[in-house]
């Protein structure tokens, strides 16, 4: 699976550049490891915007928070798989947690999934479910029944002291769960920030880059599934709760990309060792996806859209379709951003001498069409779960056909053509 | 009388043949002490903790032949692909002005081609590289099993029954020393033969090398030659801020080698 591209890499030099060591001819990290961080990202975005609701009782947001608490589940189910996927010895994986090594970054995964999964996404989603399980395990019939009865795991109290000792148990997990998010993620970042051989990564902002990025693509993401969900269940979307995440998320834009400008600031001004051979990076390997993709497509013009929607006086059709393409150019951009961190680091020779290419193969298990399969697969997961755990909002307005067409006179909606 | 002197006679006789069989116990005990001896199987007693591993490498010594290289991939099975080494050589090649040229086509393996350039040459020499068996390894540190380690004679070893391939190691890595064995999935390195030296014998490429760059030796010995390559030569190591304390010695290198 690796050796048709080393063969290439070998037989012309395949556009390596300089002097790269000879056993880095072969990039070791590849998408599924960008795609790694890109999801467990989306779970800590989607869960600390869930929480927001929760614990700083932001009212605008309540309609999405189970929503955004499924989200992160999803994505949390599908993050591990990647990582398995890319192991050299898939079968092993398991010694990571029977045998972890204390003093590795990457060993300490295993207590941090677990926990994160186990402690704080399932017993939240439990508690805040809980009332809702017992009524339908009475409601439903047949398998859906048992499946209910199960979900009750055996407690059928449902008084109002109960539901309120749910309510309180909730928002202290959630309590809980805000520091377990940014440690979700601001570990990711640390695997790679603590890397010293790395001069791409090595960098005490690391985590922090990490976090915020996440919560730029987790609210993003919330966004593009509260406006395909609401469409195809033909219900009217609620613009205060959409005005408000657009708010948060241009918000997040803003730190994160000023915590990212900071750290190429500082490594510009620095101008270390490394400084020639990254610069020669970013402007020849790097160009499409870290200037193009990640800055000014994934970064600047979504955030001027929201900056456009929030400032003018635009009508509710535009917004939506402001918004829309905002949270999904977003997507791209913070795809991008974990592309340039995981491949990037790897394009330049730790002689500092050259550049290798990466080249992605199709097929085999580190191929395009596996990373495809697990960026789609979490939303699969997602479609199962909406149905045994609706998350959606009580009291909502249908959007009626008629409604639909009168809007299509007004203006032309990608949102509802796309 | 008889009667009393039969029983000293017993005696003495008892005593002289206990004499006589005791040292032949006794002999045997040393013959054979001594056969085992120089059958050489003392080995059997190789105490890891006695010992210290390390190298040097005499710049000035090394002409790029890249035997070592092809002594170490035949020795250790490493794929004889020009991507996967556990020591290779690099060229260095520094002009009158201008940028530092560095190559190491295959690894130097089948030596190095003539270079045709235009530009003075100020000067050039070859520079062996290989896994610098760290104090403080980073590969170690970051492998989220412990299948790589330090054994207890100084060399950084892989345990590839244990290792899940995750390639953290390789990343960690700040001299590029370790592959990913493209069959097996697991990471590999140099082990400074460690096959071979625990057995009192030199690793492949020290081995092999005409000219004698290649220094093997114990730190915890006096008499290692590594005692009388630190006394003469200009030392230094390879990356010293990384902080990682390699225990591959380099005498007389340029700074321009990283």
């Amino acid at each position: 699976m690796v050796e048709p591209v080393l063969q290439s890499l070998l037989a012309d030099g395949g556009g390596i550049t300089g002097f790269v060591f000879p056993n880095e001819y072969e990039l070791h990290w590849g998408l599924l490891i960008v795609v790694y961080p890109y999801l467990t990202g989306l779970v800590a975005g989607a869960f600390i915007l869930a929480s927001l609701e929760r614990v700083f009782n932001v009212k605008a947001l309540q309609p999405i928070y189970r929503l955004a608490l499924l989200t992160a589940l999803s994505f949390m189910i599908i993050a591990p798989l990647p990582l398995l996927a890319h192991l050299g010895r898939p079968e092993r994986a398991l010694e990571m947690f029977l045998t972890p090594h204390t003093s590795s970054a990457m060993a300490m995964f295993g207590f941090v999934y677990a926990w994160y999964l186990a402690v704080v996404l399932l017993l939240e989603i439990w508690f805040d479910y809980r009332r809702d399980i017992v009524q339908w395990s009475k409601e439903k019939k047949g398998l859906a029944r048992i499946l209910y009865l199960i979900l009750t795991l055996g407690v059928s109290d449902i008084s109002e002291k109960a539901v309120k000792f749910d309510h309180k148990i909730g928002r202290i997990i959630t309590v809980i769960g805000i520091p377990s998010a940014f440690l979700l993620h601001g570990y990711v970042g640390f695997i790679f920030g603590s890397i010293k051989a790395n001069p791409w990564w090595s960098s005490v902002l690391m985590p922090i880059v990490f976090l915020f990025s996440a919560i730029v693509s987790g609210i993003a993401l919330v966004i593009l599934v509260y406006m395909v969900t609401t469409l195809f269940r033909w219900k009217k979307l609620n613009m205060a709760c959409l005005d408000k995440l657009a708010d948060l998320l241009l918000y997040a834009v803003i730190v994160d990309f000023s915590l990212e400008l900071l750290d190429f600031v500082h490594r510009l001004y620095e101008s270390e060792e490394s400084i020639n051979i990254l610069s020669e990076m970013i402007s020849s390997r790097l160009f499409m996806s870290l200037i193009i993709s990640q800055i000014i497509i994934g970064t600047l013009i979504p955030a001027l859209s929201i900056v456009m929607a929030r400032t003018r006086r635009v009508n509710a059709e535009m917004r939506r379709i402001l918004y829309f393409i905002a949270a999904l150019l977003i997507q791209v951009g913070i795809f991008s951003t974990r592309w340039n961190v995981v491949i990037g680091g790897q394009l330049f020779s730790k002689s500092l001498r050259g550049l290798t290419v990466y080249k992605l193969d199709l097929m085999g298990p580190e191929g395009l069409l596996m990373a495809i399969a697990l960026l789609v697969m979490p939303f699969i997961v997602l479609f199962i779960l909406t149905k045994v755990l609706p998350p959606w909002p009580e009291g909502e307005e249908n959007d009626t056909p008629a409604d639909e067409a009168d809007r299509a006179k007004d203006t032309l909606s990608p949102v509802r053509t796309s | 009388m008889m009667n009393t002197n039969r029983p000293q006679m017993w005696r003495r006789d008892f005593l002289k043949t206990c004499a006589q069989k005791l040292s032949l116990i006794a002999g045997s005990i040393v013959a054979v002490g001594g056969m085992k001896a120089m059958a050489g199987e003392e080995n059997d007693k190789y105490n890891p903790s006695e010992h210290n591993y390390a190298m040097a490498i005499d710049i000035h010594k090394c002409i790029g032949c890249g035997r070592c290289v092809e002594a170490c991939k035949k020795e250790n099975n490493v794929p004889l692909d020009g991507a996967h080494f556990r020591t290779w050589v690099e060229r260095y090649i520094i002009p009158e002005d201008g940028e530092t040229y560095v190559d190491s086509p295959n690894g130097g393996m089948n030596g190095f081609p003539e270079l045709k350039s235009d530009k003075n040459v100020l000067r050039t020499f070859f520079v062996p590289k290989l896994c610098n068996h760290c104090e403080d390894p980073p590969c170690v540190q970051v492998c989220p099993v412990g299948a790589t380690y330090i054994s207890p004679d100084g060399v950084v070893l892989v345990d590839s029954e244990y290792c899940v391939g995750c390639r953290y190691c390789i990343q960690a890595c700040p001299y590029g020393a370790r592959y990913l064995h493209p069959e097996k999935l697991v990471a590999e390195k140099c082990t400074f033969c460690y096959h071979r030296i625990t057995k009192g014998l030199l690793p492949a490429c020290v081995e092999v090398c005409p000219t004698g760059a290649r220094i093997f030796g114990d730190l915890k010995k006096t008499s290692s030659p590594l005692r009388r390559f630190f006394h003469f030569m200009d030392i230094s190591v390879l990356k010293p801020w990384m902080n990682t304390k390699p225990k591959v010695y380099y005498g007389s290198i340029d700074g321009e080698v990283k």
